[in-house]
């Protein structure tokens, strides 16, 4: 599995990061997303399905 | 496929957690249905949760007040027809598209990150103490909204933001009245005047007296003109205290009506993020809406929303919907996965202060119970005034006691 994020749609809502703090984090500057692992093991595939469904800006792509 | 039309929305709520049960009936029936505008316009009524999400994710929907129609004479019947009037004010970034709304909000988005909110925990849970000392000094009785719902999430937003508390009188009623649906355009405009008036000065302060606050953070970026900062200041204090103080309020008249839910929040504490989850989905407090203009043609869900038609996004009604809820989604239950709901909005508009609001919740109604755990309602349910007069619902008051 692999992890993307688009920093030019994120709003910064922090769902990400509240849904698996280890797959995601905000910049300091603008909130913006920032990938922690872009292929998460095994124990985080359910939760970053959930953080991409949950992305109010569709920031979050998972393939 | 035949269209269910409403000539106007349902807003009178039998029961004081549900929504409307006209707007539920219709949801059963199609969730996405036609709905009447003052100005005759056919415009769109959203109720199912799916379809309120693709709607307020999409970017071909405009929250420009000026591109919309207006809702109901009930309460907009006086509202000038010239959308020039309904212009918003610059800084007033959820009334805006991008590339302004983008521009603005992220003034303050890093403001408002999941880790900058953690780090307040501590402080917001001295905040919280403090009030309920102040309650328990009250001899067993009081009015828990006046005592500690509202002062709780005013106190933080006017720490955060550099403004001094004992100056609430000079924003609350005004923020009652832009939340009241029955103001007159004329009562709105100038109670907006009045906070704006001083927001000024707010901004004067901070230039010449920078402090460690947000609004002394954003000016010293330099990024946004005085106007602006001193409307995304108005925007963050409005935002800030009605909406938390009333799922504080609401939230906790529902649990002591569920004592079965109750008891599982007071067993086990670490249930307290989905209790907050759950609460939110259950009672979503924006009252109805909010409304998008599309435009350009869009299909949504097999109808045609064509450029021009205003549509209301029903939150309450899609927080309902069980194609989304398994189970009975018109029960509380405190242990049903609740994320998901949309009671902070969804798209680029999603509540900025959701991580603060969530942290305020999970603490206010964690200490409030630990506090006082044989608190109870003081009068009959019935009796507890709803705030079916405003666009924030919730209650107005609510009498409780304990053993002092
Ligand atoms: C339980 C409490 C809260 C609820 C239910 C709530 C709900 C909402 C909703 C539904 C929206 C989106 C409106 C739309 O799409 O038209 C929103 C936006 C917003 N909220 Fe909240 N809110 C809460 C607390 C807060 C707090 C504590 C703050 C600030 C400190 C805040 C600041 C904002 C701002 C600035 C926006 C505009 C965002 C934008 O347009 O990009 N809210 N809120
Ligand atoms: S959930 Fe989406 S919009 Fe929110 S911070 Fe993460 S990537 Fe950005």
């Amino acid at each position: 599995m692999r992890i993307s994020v688009d920093q030019s749609k994120c709003c910064g809502s922090g769902m990400c990061v509240l849904t698996d703090p280890d797959l995601f984090d905000q910049s300091e500057e603008d909130g913006t997303v920032v990938l922690l692992q872009e292929h998460p093991d095994a124990a985080h595939e359910a939760t970053a399905k959930e953080a991409a469904s949950l992305c109010p800006a569709s920031a979050i792509t998972i393939s | 496929m035949t269209e269910v039309i409403s000539e106007e929305l349902p807003i009178t709520r039998q029961k004081p957690f549900d929504p409307p049960a006209e707007v539920t009936e219709i949801r059963e029936k199609a969730r996405i249905s036609r709905l009447r505008f003052t100005d005759g316009h056919l415009g769109w009524l959203v109720t199912g949760h799916h379809q309120v999400r693709e709607v307020l994710g999409s970017p071909k929907f405009s929250n420009d007040p000026r591109k919309h129609h207006l809702l109901d004479k009930r309460f907009q019947g006086d509202v000038p027809d010239d959308p020039e009037a309904r212009k918003p004010q610059p800084g007033l970034f959820l009334s805006q598209d991008p590339p302004d709304h983008t521009r603005l909000r992220k003034m303050l988005q890093g403001q408002f990150t999941v880790r900058r909110m953690n780090q307040l925990s501590e402080w917001i849970g001295t905040i919280v103490d403090d009030q309920l000392k102040h309650v328990r000094s009250l001899n067993g009785k009081a009015d828990l909204v006046t005592e500690f719902a509202l002062p709780v999430p005013s106190l933080v937003i006017c720490a955060l933001l550099g403004v001094d508390y004992d100056e609430r009188h000079r924003f609350q009623e005004d923020t009652a009245t832009l939340l009241r649906l029955g103001s007159s355009f004329e009562e709105v405009r100038a109670a907006l005047e009045r906070i704006q008036g001083f927001m000024r000065e707010l901004i004067t302060r901070k230039k010449a007296n920078p402090g460690d606050d947000m609004i002394s953070d954003l000016l010293a970026t330099g990024e946004p003109t005085d106007e602006e900062a001193s409307n995304m200041a108005m925007l963050l204090l409005l935002a800030g205290h009605e909406t938390t103080a009333n799922m504080l309020g609401l939230g906790t008249f529902t649990l002591l009506r569920h004592p079965d839910q109750l008891k599982i929040l007071k067993d086990e504490p670490e249930s307290i993020d989905n209790a907050v989850e759950e609460l939110m989905r259950y009672l979503s407090i924006v009252h109805f809406g909010p409304v998008r203009t599309a435009v350009e043609d869009v299909e949504i869900d097999g109808h045609l929303i064509k450029a021009g038609d205003t549509v209301l996004l029903h939150l309450p009604a899609a927080n309902r919907d069980p194609d989304k809820f398994a189970g009975d989604p018109d029960e509380l239950d405190l242990r049903r996965p609740a994320s998901g709901h949309v009671a902070f909005g969804h798209g680029i508009h999603q509540c900025l202060g959701q991580q603060l609001a969530r942290i305020e919740m999970r603490i206010g109604f964690s200490k409030l119970f630990q506090e006082f755990p044989d608190l109870r309602l003081d009068v009959a349910p019935e009796e507890v005034p709803l705030r079916a007069d405003m666009g924030i619902y919730g209650v107005h008051s609510l009498p409780v006691a304990w053993s002092a």
